[in-house]
């Protein structure tokens, strides 16, 4: 049972407590004074009080202007558990906005038609590059049945990509005033999941390709001398090159490092706020879409090299065996490897089937 | 012709959430999505303020801009509706969102982020569905305005701090609030919405 005390030990200890909160009190104000006497005639402390003495609640308010001035986007605390609403106010919405609606449409459109436009431009002036030898009727196998499959697993799954990623970019400008709202989003729609799923075999494919190819795309001397040659683009000269020549070691290369730039930027918006909030999605969304221009037009003119571009050219990656003269004329030092290798297996010329 | 728009006066905010639990009950709101959030500033400092935030109705609003089946339009009244119908659920509104407005219902499985939703002003959806209609309570949530009321988060607030309604209106109210007490940490999110400010 606790004590009981009667009403004058109460008073008594009231009035003590009373005389000690008094005398601290009258020491807290003259510190208050001292300090109001040395910041003289602060502006801060003015604020803090009202002309009447009443205390301002607004004296230490921040507004919106002098928080997005600290930071880009102001934050705060939020109650319910969805703690990433805790962004109140972000303005770099309305600069991705500009960056989307007007920096990628034209960026997107001069990079790709530019390169259309330059490689229709060439094939109009030079025509394909033709093998100054002609074709020797013998065949020598250049790619793998394996090697192929890498390939044209990235190459298909970078087409149905390339295609459903400039339709969320292009689509709502070309597609949409012809085929109307309701087909052309339902046609949005399905190239929205196209465009998440096959990402994974865009993956699968780069990674082979990587793997499988990465050793003979190893930058060294003779890229040079390709360069120096004109890379086989100036008749009369020529390029040597080992089984990748100085351009296709850049296209692999290339390849590579923007492969990787969608690849880590599209799965942070495939996976929103698992790595990143919305500011870091909005970079991660420029990266992608910049990127994937460039790539666009750059597997374009890959495409023109490797197709009408050039005769010969196609069926390295189409049969898997290419012409010898072709092989010749564009992979010297590949060719005399290869045949170096081949001749003591008791073949005098190489095979005329396609081999693997 | 009126231009809607919210207001809200953080000196006035208590963060009671009523306006979130009055929006989610009104609109019937999808299981994790919050149309309307209330934020502090400061919080435990000097010069706390809390903000109800929801779809500000921006004045040129980028979510319509960026949206690439053009799913999001204002009303001529300034309100920010879409079409559920058109909808692919993209995600770039909500890139392009400066108030983190729009949300997605995780519908399916991963990149599957379901149709957008958010603040309607309660007024409805953007589709084809008849105004009122059932159809378009189940895709939006309540038509409030097409019944001449204003969004229930507004007309709930037990301070009066959100202010929903005609943009003038408004924006005179607050005014002649900050003149008759003297200060106002002014109209969070205006600038961003709607290129100007409300300065007593």
């Amino acid at each position: 049972m606790p004590k009981l005390r009667s009403a004058a030990e109460l008073h008594g200890a009231r009035m003590a407590k009373m005389r000690l909160f008094r005398c601290i009190r009258q020491i807290a104000a003259a510190c208050v004074l001292a300090i109001a006497i040395a910041v003289a005639i602060a502006p801060v402390a003015a604020q803090q009080r009202a002309a009447d003495g009443a205390p301002n609640p607004t004296g230490s308010v921040v507004n919106e202007r002098t928080l997005l001035k600290q930071a880009p986007r102001v934050e705060g605390r939020i109650d319910i558990p969805d703690t990433k609403a805790s962004v109140l106010i972000q303005p770099a919405g309305r600069q991705w906005d500009y960056f989307h609606q007007v920096t990628l449409h034209w960026l997107g459109g001069i990079v790709i038609l530019g390169m259309i436009a330059a490689l229709g431009f060439t094939y109009l002036i030079m025509g394909p590059l033709r093998i100054s030898a002609g074709r020797s009727g013998q065949k020598i196998s250049r790619f793998g049945a394996f090697e192929r499959f890498s390939h044209w697993l990235t190459a298909v799954s970078f087409v149905i990509l390339g295609l459903t990623g400039l339709n969320i970019t292009f689509g709502k400008l070309l597609l949409l005033p012809l085929i109307g709202p309701e087909a052309f989003s339902n046609l949005s729609a399905a190239a929205k999941y196209v465009h998440n799923f096959i990402s994974f075999s865009f993956v699968v494919g780069l990674a082979l390709i990587v793997a499988k190819w990465l050793k003979d795309n190893i930058p060294s001397r003779v890229d040079i001398d390709w360069l120096k040659q004109g890379g086989g683009f100036i008749r009369g000269r020529h390029a040597p090159a080992g089984r990748f020549n100085a351009g296709e070691k850049l296209v692999f290369w290339f390849a590579l490092g923007a492969g990787a730039a969608v690849i880590v930027s599209g799965y942070m918006l495939l996976f929103p706020f698992y790595l990143s909030n919305i500011a870091g999605m909005q970079i991660a969304q420029v990266v992608h879409a910049v990127v994937a221009m460039l790539f666009v037009a750059v597997i374009i003119a890959h495409i023109y090299i490797g197709t009408v571009g050039m005769d010969g050219a196609f069926e390295a990656m189409g049969t898997g065996a290419v012409d010898l003269n072709w092989a010749k004329e564009h992979h010297d030092l590949w060719l005399r490897d290869r045949l170096a290798v081949e001749q003591p297996r008791g073949q005098k010329t190489p095979s005329a089937a396609p081999a693997e | 012709m009126a231009r809607m728009k919210f207001l809200c006066d953080a000196d006035r905010c208590i963060d009671c959430n009523a306006c979130v639990t009055a929006c989610k009950n009104e609109n019937e709101v999808p299981w994790g999505i919050n149309r309307r959030r209330v934020v502090t500033i400061n919080d435990g400092k000097p010069g706390e303020r809390s903000v109800s935030m929801a779809c500000m109705h921006c004045t040129d609003p980028p979510c319509a801009s960026v949206c690439p089946t053009q799913c999001i339009f204002s009303t001529e009244d300034g309100i920010v509706l879409h079409s559920k119908d058109l909808c692919i659920g993209c995600g770039y509104c909500f890139y392009a969102c400066p108030f983190g407005a729009p949300q997605y219902p995780q519908a399916t499985n991963f990149g599957s982020r379901g149709k957008m939703d958010k603040c309607t002003f309660c007024a409805g959806g953007g589709g084809t569905e008849a105004p009122g209609s059932i159809e378009e309570f189940k895709k939006y949530g309540s038509n409030r305005f097409g019944q001449g009321k204003l969004p229930l988060c507004a007309e709930m607030c037990s301070t009066k701090s959100l202010l929903a309604g005609d943009g003038d209106m408004i924006s005179e109210i607050y005014r002649e609030r900050v003149l008759q007490r003297g200060y106002g940490s002014g109209a969070w999110g205006w600038l961003t919405a709607y290129h100007e400010n409300v300065d007593a």
